[in-house]
């Protein structure tokens, strides 16, 4: 009796507590669904609008924001998954010396990330000419310290012994990567994508560094300047256009949401 | 040997290459289309020590390292207790705290800005509820960073809840019974028995955790642009705004230097705290 009593007052505590939590969102949610004039007083009753989704698209032009996160996302995911891969491999597969250093090398990106460097990967940028282009953007994050450690973990795993079979059937290095390495990875080539991912679509300050113009900016710029540009704007179009911008994400995290949570661990476990 | 040789050279390039080039650049002043930049000796080192605003913003970096990492850390094991109880209504207490992770901190920042606008916002019509005074969140030297630092840790403690989640079920559940069957309080067990082994997990997400306060400003960009009177800056906006705003690439280089060096010595007090851990065990 007692113990059923506790459940139920930790189970409303913890329901209460999470409740709460979600509030700055429910409420920036709230008011992109509601005019303008509901956005200070709040009254259960106000009716429902998706005129400032609307508004908001009309006003800026997010599907061109869209379109370019997308391009960038694909650029870094495409290069990271080739690169990483062929950087863990040598690593697992070939013994040369310094190999040991070179590793802590690159591992030092761990620590200093590209953000901390800006200053001079922008002059580097500018000295190529690649500022302001979506390649620009990408460049520093083509390859990744964390997915070349993540994969060379995972590909220590394989045996040596598949290895070597393959080896006996006449497959050649590529072979041997392509046939027994890379599909014994799979379930660690889609947590890392998933993270990988989700870090390109909210990054923000190197794009809004290195971005001018309209044509080249990702979505997190784009909508930084469009509820900035008019700060005199309306609360419930800066809230419908956050939304907008990040409901792919949160429809993708609903219907995945075990597959991401599970995925996020694999990644954090290491 | 092709293999390393591509994705090693774009690493160098961006990584490496910038670091020594951020030192260099740190002994030479700015240059002109009239005047070219020459070398200045250790002119910019003796502008950053006399620097009254940087000596701010390296006490703020502190209090916000130091504030949001134990809080995010303690406030993870509660959610990462709460969604892993039996408990009905995990579901949505899990996509509750979960959701702030996934939205882009440009986002958030966007959320925030608007739940403590004075008057509109959430935050002052609750205060007015209970017959306080709205406060100026942002707009006051006092608060200003200590809003800052709690929308850091409401979206950054969903992340450290996975992984905590991730710990506490494999905690074998023998061991669990065993403290129980010997008439250890609920308490008990999570201190002595969950507790050591959610250790490893701790140093994991506390050196993500100390990077991460380093490496996102995004909010700081957004919602205060590091004021009022540089009360909520931190040092990464500082070189932003150095750089970029006053176009100062010289002393930007210079506290750029001093960053990575800051990195460097907590990886180094991080690496000997691990070492010495793992001599006792």
């Amino acid at each position: 009796m007692n113990r059923g009593l506790n459940r139920i007052l930790l189970s409303t505590m913890g329901v209460v507590f999470a409740a709460l939590w979600a509030l700055p969102f429910i409420y920036s949610v709230w008011t992109a669904f509601h005019d303008e004039r509901y956005s200070a007083n709040f009254q259960l009753g106000a009716p429902w609008t998706f005129e400032n989704f609307v508004e908001a698209w009309r006003s800026a032009p997010f599907s061109l924001y869209f379109a370019n996160t997308m391009i960038l996302i694909t650029i870094v995911l495409v290069a990271n998954l080739i690169l990483c891969t062929l950087v863990a491999y040598a690593f697992v597969r070939y013994k040369f010396r310094w190999a040991g250093f070179l590793f802590a090398l690159i591992m030092v990106q761990l620590l200093i990330s590209p953000e901390i460097l800006i200053v001079e990967n922008y002059l580097t940028l500018s000295r190529v000419g690649l500022t302001d282009t979506i390649i620009g953007i990408a460049l520093p994050y083509l390859t990744s310290a964390f997915g070349i450690f993540l994969l060379r973990q995972t590909f220590m795993t394989v045996p040596k012994s598949l290895d070597e079979a393959a080896q006996i059937e006449g497959a050649g290095a590529w072979r041997v990567l392509w046939n027994v390495y890379v599909p014994l990875a799979w379930p660690v080539y889609l947590a890392y994508s998933l993270v990988s991912i989700s870090f390109h679509w909210n990054n923000f300050l190197w794009p809004l560094i290195v971005t001018n113009s309209p044509e080249v900016r990702p979505l997190t710029v784009g909508l930084s300047v469009f509820a900035t540009v008019d700060s005199g704007v309306e609360w419930s179009l800066v809230n419908a256009a956050t939304l907008m911008t990040t409901a792919p994400l949160i429809i993708a995290f609903i219907i995945f949401q075990r597959q991401f949570v599970a995925n996020f661990m694999r990644a954090g476990i290491k | 040997m092709i293999m390393l040789v591509i994705p090693c050279s774009l690493l160098v390039a961006f990584t490496h290459y910038p670091a020594v080039q951020a030192l260099i650049n740190s002994f030479w002043n700015n240059g002109s289309s009239r005047r070219p930049s020459r070398f200045s000796g250790f002119e910019n080192y003796q502008a950053l020590m006399e620097d009254d605003r940087l000596a701010q913003i390296l006490i703020n970096s502190t209090i916000y390292a130091l504030g949001t990492i134990p809080l995010a850390i303690g406030l993870a094991i509660g959610m990462a207790l709460l969604v892993n109880s039996r408990l009905p209504g995990t579901t949505l207490m899990r996509l509750s705290f979960f959701m702030p992770t996934m939205l882009p901190m440009i986002a958030v920042a966007n959320i925030w800005l608007f739940f403590y606008a004075p008057g509109i916002g959430l935050a002052s019509q609750i205060l007015e509820v209970f017959g306080m005074q709205s406060i100026n969140f942002l707009g006051r030297t006092d608060t200003a960073l200590a809003s800052m630092m709690f929308v850091a840790v409401w979206k950054e403690a969903g992340l450290f809840m996975i992984f905590y989640l991730a710990a506490l079920q494999s905690v074998p559940t023998n061991l669990k019974d065993a403290a129980k069957l010997e008439g250890a309080s609920a308490f008990r067990i999570f201190w002595d028995v969950v507790m050591p082994l959610l250790r490893p997990t701790t140093i994991f997400v506390a050196v993500n955790a100390l990077i991460n306060a380093f490496r996102l400003v995004d909010h700081v960009i957004v919602m205060t642009e590091g004021g009022p009177n540089n009360s909520s800056a931190l040092l990464l906006y500082y070189i932003y705004e150095v750089t970029f705003r006053q176009r100062d690439f010289a002393y930007g280089a210079t506290l750029t230097v001093l960053m990575v060096c800051l990195l460097g010595l907590l990886a180094i007090v991080q690496y000997w705290v691990l070492n010495r851990k793992a001599h006792y065990q």
